[in-house]
């Protein structure tokens, strides 16, 4: 009987089986920000690109429940976090790529070549220029000192970015001096941490405090609809030396370790990495371009340009659970 | 075979559609991950354990209060505007909690709309923070009240009105009479709608993360987005599993003995109780203050944002987002409260401890976390297929992103809020009536069909509203189950929140509510037809 049913199940699969032409994608960025690019890359070469998205953690979990049988080529996330735990759980396989290599700047790709930042977000201050002057402003670290004492607003340490941007510390300073700074944070707080950046900024502009730390593309969103909001953008650890900067985080895809359709795989993310790409695949979400060759959205370029901090996204990834533990010693919430 | 065998049978098979992703999510146990351990004990836990303490403690009673306040006035009174409250007061249940939990942060938190107003013309600065423990406790109340509002309307409309006639004639107020009479006789009933409003608190995320109030579930998820540890994710959620499966089996083993049937054909006889003057007048208050702020307050914000994003975001695609959520919400009900009713006649047709542990462990879905309960879920369907994909040679899933697994899985979340009204609802139904029946010759299946199902009419209607609006709503089974372009309403809700674009979210949540509530106003409304 058990022998039956598995036949019956075996017939009902091969209705619809999968054509050959086709990539498939599993994607936790969201929707609307990727379909644009695959419907484009469809009408271009008429390979059909099937996709479905959920958050990292359940995306990853399936991957790895279905091993060797998972109809997905390519793994598409947001955070170097994500990226490197999918390629430290076997999930992504190298690829080796000329046009990748060329393409994406050592610093966003991961050094084991199983995966490649696509778009760079940058995260950065945003200050209340009728309370603070620019040059008050300095980096990251010195949000920790007492001159900022209830003039800090900070999202909540459960979002990965500041789980990143404090990795990016760790890996700087070590651990004891990125826990002092981070203690410095939370003593600052003019409130409690926020759900999100949007939130934290509109507490800026509101004078509730004076600065908060936020992805440029939510700042970008909300001076679109609320263009008179007193707020400014500034780029924080660019006079420090050593190598220091913008923080940065990619939203980055790689091949699955068991992908059928791999070659289209590999030809679909160097699509994405070219100038053809580059500006629908960043330019929808106000992000930056990955690929150094093509410019950001003028909107976005207005804000001005950057030296970025150089460390490899990967190191990040490496040490965010480092990093989640020391926010919670910290007291961020 | 026995009907004895016959219920134990159709038992475990149903239970075992939940013990199985249970039972993956327990395996985690084998992997202790005893760095992550530490570090939660050392500076997660602490914190937690109090404030999931107290959201508990005080959900709990807030929606006690509210529920059964509400129930008993459009159950069993009559005041001006009762018809309208009867169901207008269920329409929380249709907004996701986690929407309503950001509207409520643009309107009173301090850049909020409302509190700015407050302190750029009248000058107040000085507001009630939202953002605290009273706050996540007064919108998690307002959006999870609905599911005693209707388990204890249920039971009181069960009740028949008789039973305080009796009380009164006895000599007792009416106050007194509901405190002692009609209060204790709907237990059930408001205890089954507590405990789904209290294992959906607890296995929340979405509500509390806007609020950032950490409890037992943002550890969770901590473990496992955050430090990268399902096992040590999965060792919590058992933890917090289990905790609700001692708790619900306490408590029904603490009411096993008593009877609450009541002879249910008296509820059409007796006119209800007329409300005049100041009574009147507070019943009116209490239900339309009720209303305004858990319901009419947030779904004005939800269509003034959709408003703002209507002409750019909304398309033809959002029929078929309808369709699918529709379909999969109303297959999904059907099925669900199927299989609760034939879990519940189960336990009526044995009722010993043993298939009380079932029936209990068959429920627990609801207790876990979603997104934890969709890897439990999906792991062994991936095995499944990756055999069939080994001994025949397929090219492809076989199970994987099928409507059947979608179903299933609904079940094994869903169970409980179908199997508690029902439960409560057979509770209520007299042995003196099987008995009746079985005089008359009429046992088995067709006494079901016959005898019982008339008198399960309302708490069966109001299995299939509450686990419609559940199913319209869940996300993290949705999402890892649905087939490839299989969007829904509730996945175009994670798409824009996700990114925080919660003012393009408000447009699928619109459709959510307006989509979902229009049958379940209907069923809600045919319970009331005999009362």
């Amino acid at each position: 009987m058990m022998k039956t049913a598995l036949l019956v199940l075996a017939l009902l699969a091969q209705i619809g089986a999968a054509s050959a032409a086709e990539v498939v994608v599993y994607s936790a960025r969201n929707e609307q920000l990727i379909k644009p690019l695959f419907d484009a890359y469809t009408r271009q070469t008429g390979v059909a690109v099937k996709f479905v998205t959920d958050k990292e953690g359940p995306l990853m979990a399936r991957l790895k429940a279905e091993g060797r049988n998972t109809p997905a080529d390519l793994f598409m996330t947001v955070d170097a976090g994500n990226l490197w735990q999918a390629a430290e759980e076997g999930l992504l396989k190298p690829v080796e790529s000329k046009a990748m290599k060329a393409n994406i700047p050592a610093h966003l790709r991961d050094p084991g070549n199983e995966w490649f930042g696509l778009s760079v977000r940058a995260r950065t201050l945003v200050y209340n220029p009728n309370r603070v002057k620019p040059g008050e402003l300095a980096s990251y670290e010195d949000l920790a000192s007492p001159k900022w004492k209830k003039r800090l607003c900070l999202r909540t340490s459960k979002k990965v970015y500041n789980q990143s941007l404090v990795a990016t510390l760790i890996g700087e300073y070590g651990e004891d001096k990125a826990e002092a700074m981070v203690k410095g944070w939370v003593a600052n707080l003019a409130a409690e941490p926020f759900p999100d950046d949007t939130k934290a900024m509109e507490a800026v502009a509101a004078g509730l405090c004076d600065v908060t730390v936020v992805n440029t593309y939510y700042y970008g969103r909300l001076m679109e609809k609320k263009p008179n909001l007193p707020l400014a953008i500034f780029w924080p650890n660019q006079a420090l030396k050593g190598n220091t900067g913008v923080h940065v985080n990619v939203s980055g895809a790689g091949v699955t370790r068991h992908a059928k359709h791999a070659a289209d795989a590999v030809k679909l993310l160097e699509w994405l990495s070219s100038d053809k790409a580059q500006n629908l695949y960043a330019d929808v979400n106000m992000e930056y371009p990955a690929n150094p060759k093509v410019k950001p959205d003028p909107a976005v370029a207005a804000w001005g340009s950057f030296k970025p901090n150089l460390i490899n996204v990967a190191e990040a990834g490496r040490l965010q659970a480092k990093a989640v533990m020391l926010m919670d010693r910290a007291g961020y919430k | 075979m026995t009907f004895k065998a016959a219920s134990w049978l159709t038992a475990l098979a149903i239970a075992l559609i939940t013990a199985i992703p249970v039972a993956v999510v327990l395996l985690s146990l084998l992997h202790p991950d005893q760095a992550v351990w530490d570090h939660l004990w050392q500076y997660v836990l602490p914190e937690l354990l109090v404030n999931t303490f107290w959201l508990v403690l005080g959900v709990g009673l807030g929606v006690s209060l509210l529920g059964v306040s509400l129930a008993w006035l459009t159950a069993a009174c009559d005041y001006p505007g009762r018809r309208f409250f009867s169901w207008a007061l269920l329409l929380p249940l249709a907004l996701p909690a986690y929407v309503t939990a950001f509207v409520w942060l643009g309107l009173f938190d301090f850049t909020g709309t409302f509190t700015t107003f407050l302190r750029n013309h009248w000058g107040i600065a000085q507001v009630p923070q939202v953002r605290s423990r009273a706050g996540v406790i007064l919108v998690m109340t307002l959006a999870l009240y609905p599911y005693v509002y209707l388990t204890a309307r249920a039971a009181f409309q069960g009740q028949g009105r008789r039973l305080m006639e009796a009380a009164q004639s006895l000599g007792q107020g009416r106050m007194r009479a509901f405190f002692s009479v009609a209060l204790p006789m709907a237990r059930p009933g408001i205890m089954a709608g507590l405990m789904l409003a209290l294992m959906e608190t607890l296995a929340d995320f979405g509500t509390v993360a806007v609020f950032n109030y950490n409890t037992f579930t943002t550890a969770i998820y901590k473990s496992w987005f955050s430090l990268f540890s399902l096992p040590a994710a999965g060792q919590l959620a058992s933890f917090l599993a289990f905790f609700v499966f001692v708790a619900v089996l306490l408590e029904q083993q603490l009411r096993a003995r008593r009877s609450y049937a009541a002879s249910a054909k008296s509820a059409s006889s007796s006119p209800r109780i007329g409300l005049r003057g100041i009574p009147a007048g507070l019943a009116v208050f209490w239900s339309s203050l009720i209303f305004l702020i858990a319901f009419a307050l947030p779904f004005w914000q939800i269509l003034d944002w959709s408003a703002s994003v209507f002409e750019t975001d909304f398309d033809a695609r959002y029929i078929e987002f309808a369709w699918r959520s529709l379909l999969l919400a109303g297959l999904g009900a059907l099925l669900v409260a199927a299989l609760a009713l034939a879990l519940g006649y189960a336990q009526r047709l044995a009722r010993t401890t043993a298939m009380n542990v079932t029936a209990r462990l068959a429920t627990i879905g609801y207790a876990l976390p979603g997104a934890v309960l969709a890897v439990g879920i999906y792991i062994p369907v991936a095995w499944l297929d990756n055999q069939l994909i080994d001994t025949f040679a397929l090219d492809g899933q076989v199970l994987g992103g099928t409507l059947l697994v979608m179903l299933l899985a609904y079940c094994a979340r869903f169970l409980a809020v179908s199997h508690g009204p029902i439960e409560s609802g057979l509770g209520r139904i007299g042995r003196s009536i099987d008995e009746a029946a079985l005089s008359l010759g009429v046992t088995g299946a067709k006494r079901l069909w016959r005898v019982h199902l008339p008198m399960l009419r309302v708490p069966l209607l109001t299995a299939l509203a509450l686990t419609f609006v559940d199913i319209m709503k869940e996300l993290p089974i949705t999402l890892m189950t649905r087939p490839f372009g299989w969007d829904t309403l509730a996945v175009r809700v994670f798409e824009m929140t996700s990114e925080g674009e919660w003012e393009r979210a408000a447009l699928p949540a619109a459709a959510i509510a307006i989509v979902g509530l229009l049958p379940v106003v209907y069923l809600i409304r045919k319970t009331d037809a005999h009362a």
